[in-house]
């Protein structure tokens, strides 16, 4: 039985059937995945979860130290759990989920079933991917790797843990050309046709990786790991911040296009509307990839280094992501207004009342969606120029940064893998799972409400991020700060609950009913022109990414390169 | 490719405000001097910072009637030098190096927020018009002991 709890009530498989999704064009055969897809997409998925639990109960360790409630035993350093909780959350949740997720749609979309060269290439990734989250974690366990997710030198891990980094990248390479040569292939076989839009924004969103991670794999390759192991005896530290955050701005957007994806291209159908347009949601995702990278000096406005006519041509191209932001917005909400209007909604705000509250598939990306409004607002402040002063390295950050990725984006996600994981271990979501769907949604709201909050307060009055338990000796102004970082504590408990019934409904839908999920694609509105050529002529696009990461980065770069001194030794300060 | 009516007047007032915003912080970064932290390209071996002036002698230099050089060396894990005493109403000059990892140098409740990087200096004005205990800390991770990273300034 396939069963949905909507505003409505419940689909039958007969709707289902007959919706007009592109997966549903050959019938209802092809709502399955091939075996072999459904295994690639579900080790992502389970592999992203594992993590998430591991880096939860970092997370949730830190947040009772920093709170004053705990301390640790002498063998676990406060420092250690950051890096793992960093690394894990940021880096290895998210780019498997992600990878999972865009592989299972262009699988959908392109032609129903992966071919057997992409295929390949996706297990190929994953075993790179898997082999140096191990190993990484090793060496953060072996306290190697003190230097957070963010690995500032002259601070020096073991080079193994650069080499591990390194294999996470390259694995995450091999499925972007996985899904590329997909691409290509339905292309050249469907000549004069437009390509599905969640394959057209998957492609998007692997080029911006391969684009950002050059910079990353640059420090790493050519300054990390022979200064490391001792080829080299000291570092540029300017060059190899400025390459990290050429690649740490675009990461961020990484993050975020998946999330993007279902809110353009799944919400609709399960609200059971249409995409606004299917034009203006290219245009968005091109206007991304254009303005996500070349502005990675909004990270360093506080540093020497840089003149800061650069650094405000850089918060001037940071502040273009507007524009795609307010179309994305405007699209969403149309969405949600033109259905609840064709579904017969009156009065000005009538639409809100008819959508599926009571579907997690829905819920749990709303949520991440609204919350996204003040955490976009709170990323407005941070990159202006000579104002990020007030909240540089504060808790604020870490308090933008849990309400953007760690819950637009994660609540995003979590809402997709309420469908995915049921669509391809052919399986239903039951209305209990559901119900328990819609109460994690809201324990993580309610959890990041505090913690963020609190974050986010305590930042604007002087509280520094990625620090210990310290009152600086009793200090008036740090001794103020210590209720809030209580509250974050709290906050960060209710969200490690929100964790464990993350992991339990995961494990539940891995044993729930069999039957047939939907995956949700939405269509374009009809009465839409189809979009203009140029949007699929990647030439033009990488070229105008070349060009604007050239005019915002090649000056001061060779600035810097010409004012470049001895350079750093290695330090091992923990 | 159409573009409703709405839409792009949505997208014109949010474009509108975003020229304005960013002409207002220009206008305070380039013509009023509000400018983020910033350094000449000054390098500075690292290795050596002890016997580079001015930092071979960090600590304050009165340079004018309630105006200050400070020379800072921030070193894991504290700042040379500790407790600066200044009389309230100083303008600070602050100049900042590292003779090891990158630190963070940030007074709470003033807009005093400066990256520390090893090779370079950097700088930054400040002007203390409240008596007080300030706490300077670091705000950029540096190893086990960074949460015990704190100086002050006493100003009276």
């Amino acid at each position: 039985m396939f069963l949905h709890i909507t505003g409505n009530g419940e689909k039958t498989v007969n709707e289902a059937k007959t919706a007009n999704g592109v997966a549903n064009e050959t019938g209802a055969d092809r709502q399955r995945f091939a075996k072999e897809d459904s295994a690639l997409v579900l080790a992502h998925l389970l592999f992203a979860f594992g993590a998430l639990l591991l880096g939860g109960i970092a997370g949730v360790l830190q947040g009772l130290v920093r709170g004053g409630m705990i301390t640790l035993p002498a063998e676990i350093g406060y420092y250690q759990l950051l890096t793992a909780h960093g690394v894990l959350m940021a880096l290895v949740f998210t780019t498997f989920f992600i990878i999972g997720f865009l592989y299972s749609g262009v699988a959908k979309t392109l032609g129903g079933r992966l071919l057997p060269q992409a295929r390949r290439l996706g297990w190929a990734g994953f075993v790179l991917m898997a082999a140096g989250t191990v190993l990484g974690t090793i060496f953060i366990l072996l306290n190697e790797a003190t230097v957070l997710y963010t690995f500032y030198a002259p601070l020096k891990a073991s080079p193994y843990f650069y080499i591990a980094l390194t294999l996470l990248v390259v694995g995450s390479w091999l499925s972007g050309f996985g899904m590329i040569y997909q691409y290509r292939r339905w292309r050249n076989s469907h000549r004069g046709k437009l390509s599905p839009l969640f394959a057209f924004m998957a492609v998007v969103t692997m080029a911006l990786w391969l684009i950002a991670t050059l910079g990353v794999a640059a420090t790493v390759l050519l300054q990390f790991i022979p200064w490391s192991f001792g080829w080299t005896e000291t570092i540029d530290v300017m060059v190899s911040r400025t390459l990290f955050w050429y690649f740490g701005h675009p990461l961020v957007y990484f993050w975020l296009l998946p999330a993007y994806i279902c809110w353009y291209v799944v919400i609709p159908k399960i609200i059971g509307g249409k995409i606004f347009s299917d034009s203006l949601a290219r245009l968005a995702f091109l206007l991304f990839l254009l303005f996500s990278v070349p502005v990675g000096f909004h990270h360093q406005l506080m540093e020497p280094g840089i003149s800061p006519v650069w650094k405000y041509i850089q918060v001037i191209l940071t502040f273009m992501v507007v524009v795609p932001s307010l179309m994305t917005a405007f699209s969403l909400f149309a969405t949600f207004e033109l259905t609840g209007r064709m579904k017969g909604a009156k009065g000005l705000f009538g639409w809100l009342k008819v959508l599926p509250w009571k579907d997690v598939r829905f819920f749990a990306p709303f949520m991440g969606m609204l919350l996204f409004i003040p955490a976009g607002a709170g990323g407005i402040v941070n990159a202006s120029h000579q104002m990020n002063a007030a909240v540089h390295n504060t808790l604020w950050v870490t308090g933008h940064f849990h309400l953007t990725v760690a819950t637009s984006v994660a609540l995003t996600f979590f809402g997709i893998a309420y469908w995915l994981i049921p669509a391809v271990t052919n399986r239903v979501l039951t209305p209990a799972l559901n119900r328990l769907g819609i109460i994690q949604t809201i324990i993580w709201v309610v959890g990041m409400l505090f913690m963020s909050g609190s974050m986010h307060t305590v930042g604007l009055l002087g509280s520094p991020r990625r620090t210990a338990y310290t009152t600086y000796q009793d200090h008036p102004d740090a001794v103020l700060w210590m209720p809030y970082h209580v509250a974050m504590a709290v906050g960060g408990t209710i969200l490690f609950i929100g964790v464990v019934l993350l992991i339990f409904n995961v494990i539940a839908m891995l044993r729930a009913p069999k039957g047939v999920t939907e995956y949700p694609i939405a269509e374009a509105a009809e009465s839409e022109a189809p979009a203009p050529r140029v949007f699929e002529r990647w030439g033009v696009w990488i070229g105008l990414v070349v060009v604007l990461v050239l005019f915002a980065y090649t000056i001061p770069f060779m600035d810097m390169l010409n004012h470049s001194g001895p350079g750093s030794r290695p330090w091992v300060t923990w | 490719m159409h573009i409703h009516r709405l839409e792009k007047i949505w997208l014109l007032i949010g474009f509108s405000m975003l020229v304005i915003f960013l002409g207002v912080i220009g206008v305070g970064a380039f013509a009023l001097g509000m400018q983020p932290p910033t350094g000449h390209h000054q390098a500075i071996d690292p290795d050596k910072v002890d016997e580079t002036p001015p930092f071979d002698r960090p600590g304050l230099e009165k340079i004018g009637e309630k105006e200050y050089n400070a020379y800072m060396v921030a070193y894991a894990f504290g700042y040379k030098q500790d407790k600066l005493e200044v009389p309230v109403g100083s303008t600070i000059h602050f100049q900042v190096t590292s003779s090891d990892v990158v630190h963070g140098f940030q007074i709470p409740g003033t807009n005093v927020n400066l990256m520390v990087v090893p090779g370079e200096v950097n700088h930054l004005s400040y002007t203390f018009k409240e008596p007080g205990e300030y706490l300077v800390l670091c705000n950029e991770y540096c190893g086990a002991g960074h949460e015990y990273m704190a100086t002050t300034i006493i100003v009276s």
